[in-house]
C-alpha cells in the first residue's frame, strides 16, 4: 500500500534545484515578482549612473555582512537584535584602538597599503576586532539573554533588553573614544576608472571581495558543517532540534560569535568607506540592516544577502534624485513597502 | 521488565496543571496507546518523559534510571526519541538534512541507517532533495518518524501520528508503527484515532483530566462498552 | 543662588518632568497596558512639537530666513479671538491629530504582522521624521531650527512669569490626560489591552479582533505623545532637529517608564520625575557623572538591569500590587465597545 499521496512535483530541475537549496523556492508568483523586479530594474538601467549602481553595490556589502548576522540571531533567538548595529560600531571601534594605541607601540604602523588607503595594521585589527566582538556577544547572551530565556521572557522583552544593551555600548564607546569623529590612519589614492563613467574606489573593491570571501564562508559552514545544519534547524523549529539531541548553548554561542563577528568586520568596513568613525555609525545603520533583513525574510541568510544588496543600490541610486541625507529613509521605505506587499519578504511565502 | 515507568506525574504550564498524578509503564516490546479527551493531558505526559515540560512530582524511570529532571538533549541520548504531533520536521531543510539532524547525536557513520530509512519509506529517497516544508502531510509524518528513528531508540514516543492525515492513509502509518515494532522498538502512542490504535497496541490507557481512568489490553479497552461509548464512536 | 533663583530653577524643572511624564503616560499606554513597543517615541515628539510650533508661528521675516516659507500664525490671526489663547489648545490638538494621523498608518501597516515589525517601523519613523525637518529647510528651517515659538497667553504674562503660568498650564494638561488614560484603561477597552498583552492568543479566541485593539491603543498613547510635543515646544520655545535626538527623546522616558512601573500611570509619572531629577541633578556633579556619555551608558544599564530584574518596573503594576484579576477574566467580561 501506498501511504504517501504522490503530489505531482517536476520541480526537480537543476537550476531550479539549486535555487530551492539555497532557499530560494521558486513559485510562479515568486518568478512574477522577480520578473517584475527584474524588468523594472531593466528599464531603470538607461537612466541610472552605473558608478551609483557600483557604490550601492559597496554599500550592500557591508549591509550585508550586518543584516547576515542579524538574521541568523533573529532566526535562531527570535530576537531582533536592536544592539546589532551597535557592536559594528563597537568593532570599528576595538579596531581603531588596536590601530592606533597598540599597534604603534610594537612599531607596526602605517597607511596606504598598495591601492588601499588604509595600511596594514587595519588587516591586523580586523580579524582581532572581529573576535572580541564575538567573545563580547557571547558573553553579553549569558550576562542577559540566556536568562531571560531561561524565564521564557517574551520577544519584547528580549528586545527591550537589546535595545538597552545598544544605548550602554554606543555610551561606553563615547565614555572611552569620544563623540567626536576619529579615523583610521589613511593616504588618499587614486580610484580605478572604468568605461561608462564608472569610478572604484580600491578600498571600495576590497570591501566588496573581503564580503564574498565571508558570505561564502557562511554559505559553506550553514550548508555543509555539522554546526551549520544545527544552527538552521534551530531556526526552523526549536523544539525539535532539542529533541533531536542538539546542544542549542552551543549552537546559541555561534550564532552570536558568527553575528558578532561579522557585525565587527562591517563595522570596520564602515568605517573604511566612510572614512570615519562616529559612535552613532552603528545606531544610523540599523533601519538599512533591518529593511535588508525583512526583505530577505526573518531567518534567511541567502535573503538577506540579496535584501543587503538590494537595499544598498536602491539607497545609492536614489541620491541621483533626491537629496543624500535621505538615504537611510529611503531603506525605511523599502521596508515599508515589502511589509505591505510580502511581509514575509521577497522569498517568503506570501501567506 | 518495565522499560518506562512514569509514577504520579504532576506536570503543566505556567500556572496551570495539567497532570495531576499519572502513571503509566511500558514493557519492553510493547506498544502502549494512551486515549482519552481533548485537553486530558495525553501530549503532555509525553512532553514530561522526554524532559520538555518539567516534572513537578512524581518520577519517571527509563531502564530504572530515574530520568524526571534530565533534559530532552539528555533522554534522546539514552534512546528515547519523540516525534510531536505538528511541527515534526524541518521545512526549509532538505529531507536528507532532516534525517542528518536525526542523527546528531550519532557518533558513527549513520549514512547506512539513512539508506535504511530510505528503504523503509522509499518515497522519502524520491524526494531526498526536496526541502520538507514543500512536502505532503502524509511525506511529512513519514519523514518525522525517520527522523526519530535514525539514532535506533530504545522507545519511540510518537504524538498523534494520524492527525490530520487522509483516512485513506491512517491504516497504513498504524501499519508501518507496527513494522517499527515488529523489529523491537517499543512504542508509546498518543492518540485520537483510538479503535485503529487500540487494534495495533499490546495495552492501552484512558486519561481524563489530568488523571488514569482505565487501563487494560488493546483488545480488552476495545470491547469495553464504556471506552466503546465515550472514545470510539459507538 | 538665591531663594528665587533656587524657586525659577525648581519651576523650569517641574515643567520639563511633567512634559516627560506626559510622554511616559503615551508610552504606558502602549508598552504598559498593551504590550507595544515603540522605540521612536522621537518621532512623536518631533511630530508634535514642530506641529504646534508651525501652525502658532508667524511667518518668518524673509531676510532672516531665505528658504522658510511656511507659519501658520495662529497666533495673530484674530480669528479666534475668544478672550482665551485658544490658538494654543488648537495646536495641541493638531499635534495629537499629526500624531495619530502617522500612528494610524503605521500602526495598519505593521499591526497586524509579527509584534517586531511595529518597533522597527517606530524607529524608521523617528529617523524620517528628523531627516525631514533637517533637509526640508522650507518646512521648518533645518538645522538651525525653528526660534522664539509663541508663548500661551504671551501678550498677557510678564516674560519673567511665563513659566509660573506654564508650570500651572503642564500640571493642568498632565492631570487631564493622566485622568483620561486611568479612565481608558479602567475601561472594558483597557481590560482588552491588558489581555492581548498577557496572552494574544486567547484574547484573539475569545472573539476580540486583537489588530483593532492595539491600532486604537497606538494611535491613542501616539496623541498623548504629540501633546507633550507641543507642551514642549511653547515651553522651550526652540526647535531644531538635534533636539530629537533618540537619547533624550526616546530613551530617557523608556528608563522613566522602566522605573516608574509599566502598567502603573503613577509610576509613570513618578518615574518621570524620578529620572529626569537624576538627570537635572547629575550635571552638577563633577567629573564623569555629569559626562552625557556615561549617563547614556547608565541609562542603557539600567534598562538592561529592569528588563532582568524587575520587568514589571520598580513600582510594579497596580493591578498587581493591589489585587490580581486574571487577563482572562478581563477578556470574558468585558465588553467590546467598537
Amino acid at each position: 500500500m501506498n501511504l504517501v499521496s504522490s503530489r505531482p512535483r517536476n520541480l526537480a530541475r537543476p537550476s531550479r534545484r539549486y535555487l530551492r537549496r539555497i532557499g530560494l523556492r521558486m513559485s510562479p508568483s515568486r518568478i512574477s515578482a522577480l520578473l517584475a523586479a527584474g524588468l523594472l530594474i531593466l528599464g531603470f538601467l538607461p537612466f541610472v549612473k552605473l558608478g551609483l549602481v557600483v557604490n550601492g553595490l559597496i554599500l550592500g556589502s557591508v549591509i550585508a555582512l550586518g543584516a547576515i548576522g542579524l538574521t541568523l540571531v533573529y532566526g535562531i533567538l527570535k530576537l531582533g537584535n536592536f544592539a546589532h548595529g551597535d557592536y559594528m560600531a563597537l568593532g570599528a571601534y576595538v579596531a581603531f584602538f588596536i590601530v592606533d594605541g597598540v599597534l604603534p607601540r610594537v612599531g607596526i604602523e602605517g597607511a596606504g597599503l598598495g591601492p588601499f588607503t588604509f595600511g596594514f595594521p587595519v588587516l591586523i585589527a580586523l580579524p582581532l576586532a572581529a573576535a572580541v566582538v564575538a567573545l563580547g556577544a557571547i558573553a553579553l547572551d549569558a550576562l542577559i539573554y540566556r536568562r531571560l530565556r531561561d524565564r521564557a521572557a517574551s520577544t519584547a522583552i528580549l528586545m527591550m533588553a537589546s535595545l538597552g544593551v545598544a544605548i550602554s555600548i554606543r555610551g561606553l564607546v563615547q565614555l572611552i573614544w569620544s563623540g567626536e569623529t576619529q579615523h583610521y590612519p589613511r593616504e588618499s589614492r587614486q580610484v580605478f576608472h572604468l568605461p561608462m563613467d564608472v569610478r572604484i574606489p580600491p578600498d571600495g573593491l576590497f570591501v566588496a571581495v573581503l564580503a564574498v570571501i565571508l558570505v561564502a564562508g557562511v554559505y559553506g559552514l550553514l550548508t555543509y558543517t555539522k554546526m551549520g545544519k544545527a544552527m538552521r534547524a534551530t531556526s526552523d523549529n526549536p523544539t525539535l532540534a532539542l529533541v533531536s539531541g542538539i546542544n542549542t548553548r552551543q549552537v546559541v554561542w555561534w550564532t552570536w560569535g558568527i553575528g558578532g563577528a561579522l557585525a565587527a568586520i562591517a563595522g570596520v568596513l564602515l568605517a573604511v568607506v566612510q572614512a570615519q568613525l562616529l559612535p552613532i555609525m552603528g545606531w544610523k545603520f540599523l533601519i538599512p540592516l533591518f529593511a535588508a533583513v525583512i526583505l530577505g525574510g526573518i531567518g534567511n541568510p541567502y535573503g538577506a544577502l540579496i535584501g543587503a544588496l538590494i537595499v544598498g543600490v536602491s539607497m545609492e541610486l536614489s541620491t541621483q534624485w533626491i537629496n543624500p541625507s535621505y538615504k537611510p529613509a529611503v531603506a525605511f521605505a523599502i521596508m515599508i513597502g515589502v511589509l505591505l506587499a510580502r511581509p514575509r519578504g521577497i522569498f517568503g511565502d506570501t501567506q | 521488565m518495565a522499560l518506562l515507568e512514569a509514577f504520579n506525574v504532576v506536570a503543566g504550564y505556567g500556572e496551570t496543571e495539567i497532570l495531576h498524578g499519572v502513571s503509566i509503564t511500558v514493557n519492553t516490546g510493547e506498544v502502549v496507546t494512551i486515549i482519552g479527551p481533548n485537553g486530558c493531558g495525553k501530549s503532555t505526559l509525553m512532553k514530561a518523559i522526554v524532559g520538555l515540560v518539567r516534572v513537578r512530582a512524581g518520577s519517571v524511570h527509563f531502564r530504572g534510571v530515574d530520568i524526571s529532571d534530565q533534559d530532552p538533549e539528555q533522554t534522546v541520548r539514552i534512546g528515547l526519541c519523540y516525534v510531536p504531533q505538528t511541527d515534526n520536521v524541518f521545512p526549509s531543510m532538505t529531507i536528507r538534512e532532516n534525517l542528518e539532524i536525526g542523527a546528531f547525536v550519532r557518533r558513527d557513520d549513520y549514512q547506512f541507517r539513512i539508506d535504511e530509512m530510505f528503504e523503509l519509506f522509499p518515497d522519502l529517497r524520491r524526494s531526498a532533495r526536496l526541502k520538507a516544508g514543500t512536502l505532503s502531510g502524509g511525506q511529512r509524518q513519514m519523514l518525522a518518524i525517520a527522523r526519530a528513528l535514525m539514532l535506533d531508540p530504545v522507545l519511540l514516543l510518537l504524538d498523534e501520528p494520524s492527525a490530520g492525515l487522509a483516512p485513506a492513509l491512517v491504516a497504513g502509518v498504524f501499519k508501518r508503527i507496527r513494522d517499527i515494532n515488529s523489529t523491537g522498538v517499543s512504542i508509546l502512542l498518543v492518540e485520537q484515532n483510538a479503535r485503529e490504535s487500540l487494534r495495533i497496541s499490546d495495552r492501552g490507557y484512558v486519561l481524563s483530566g489530568g488523571v488514569n481512568q482505565l487501563q487494560d489490553t488493546g483488545p480488552a479497552l476495545l470491547d469495553n462498552p464504556e471506552v466503546g461509548r465515550v472514545y470510539l464512536g459507538g | 543662588m538665591d531663594i528665587s533663583g533656587v524657586i525659577d530653577y525648581l519651576i523650569g524643572f517641574a515643567i520639563m518632568a511633567m512634559i516627560y511624564a506626559v510622554f511616559a503616560l503615551g508610552l504606558n499606554v502602549h508598552w504598559g497596558f498593551t504590550g507595544l513597543f515603540n522605540i521612536g517615541i522621537a518621532g512623536f515628539f518631533a511630530l508634535g512639537a514642530y506641529t504646534a510650533a508651525l501652525l502658532t508661528s508667524p511667518p518668518p521675516d524673509p531676510d532672516q530666513f531665505e528658504d522658510f516659507i511656511f507659519g501658520g500664525n495662529l497666533a495673530n490671526q484674530g480669528l479666534l479671538d475668544l478672550g482665551v489663547d485658544a490658538w494654543f489648545f488648537l495646536g495641541l490638538a493638531a499635534a495629537a491629530l499629526v500624531c495619530g494621523l502617522v500612528a494610524l498608518i503605521i500602526g495598519t501597516i505593521t499591526l497586524r504582522l509579527n509584534d517586531d515589525y511595529l518597533s522597527i517601523a517606530t524607529l524608521g519613523i523617528a529617523e524620517s521624521v528628523r531627516f525631514f525637518f533637517l533637509n526640508e529647510k522650507w518646512a521648518a528651517n533645518g538645522s538651525k531650527g525653528l526660534y522664539r515659538i509663541p508663548k500661551f497667553l504671551g501678550d498677557v504674562v510678564a516674560p519673567e512669569n511665563y513659566d509660573y503660568l506654564y508650570v500651572v498650564v503642564a500640571l493642568v494638561i498632565l492631570l487631564i490626560l493622566f485622568a483620561a488614560v486611568q479612565r481608558a484603561v479602567r475601561s472594558p477597552w483597557g481590560r482588552v489591552l491588558r489581555a492581548i498583552r498577557e496572552d494574544e492568543v486567547t484574547t484573539a479566541a475569545s472573539g476580540k479582533n486583537v489588530f483593532h485593539f492595539k491600532l486604537q491603543s497606538f494611535v491613542f498613547g501616539a496623541m498623548i505623545m504629540g501633546i507633550g510635543g507641543a507642551l514642549f515646544a511653547h515651553h522651550v520655545r526652540f526647535l531644531s532637529p538635534l533636539t530629537f535626538d533618540p537619547l533624550l527623546a526616546t530613551f530617557v522616558i523608556w528608563a522613566m517608564l522602566m522605573v516608574g512601573g509599566s502598567g502603573n500611570n503613577l509610576g509613570a509619572v513618578l518615574g518621570a520625575f524620578v529620572v529626569w531629577g537624576v538627570w537635572a541633578g547629575t550635571q552638577f556633579l563633577p567629573g564623569v557623572f555629569s559626562d552625557p556619555s556615561f549617563r547614556l551608558l547608565m541609562i542603557g544599564v539600567i534598562i538592561v538591569a529592569i528588563m532582568l530584574l524587575r520587568p514589571g518596573g520598580l513600582l510594579g503594576e497596580w493591578r498587581r500590587i493591589v489585587a490580581s484579576r486574571p487577563a482572562s477574566a478581563a477578556v470574558r467580561d468585558s465588553t467590546d465597545p467598537g
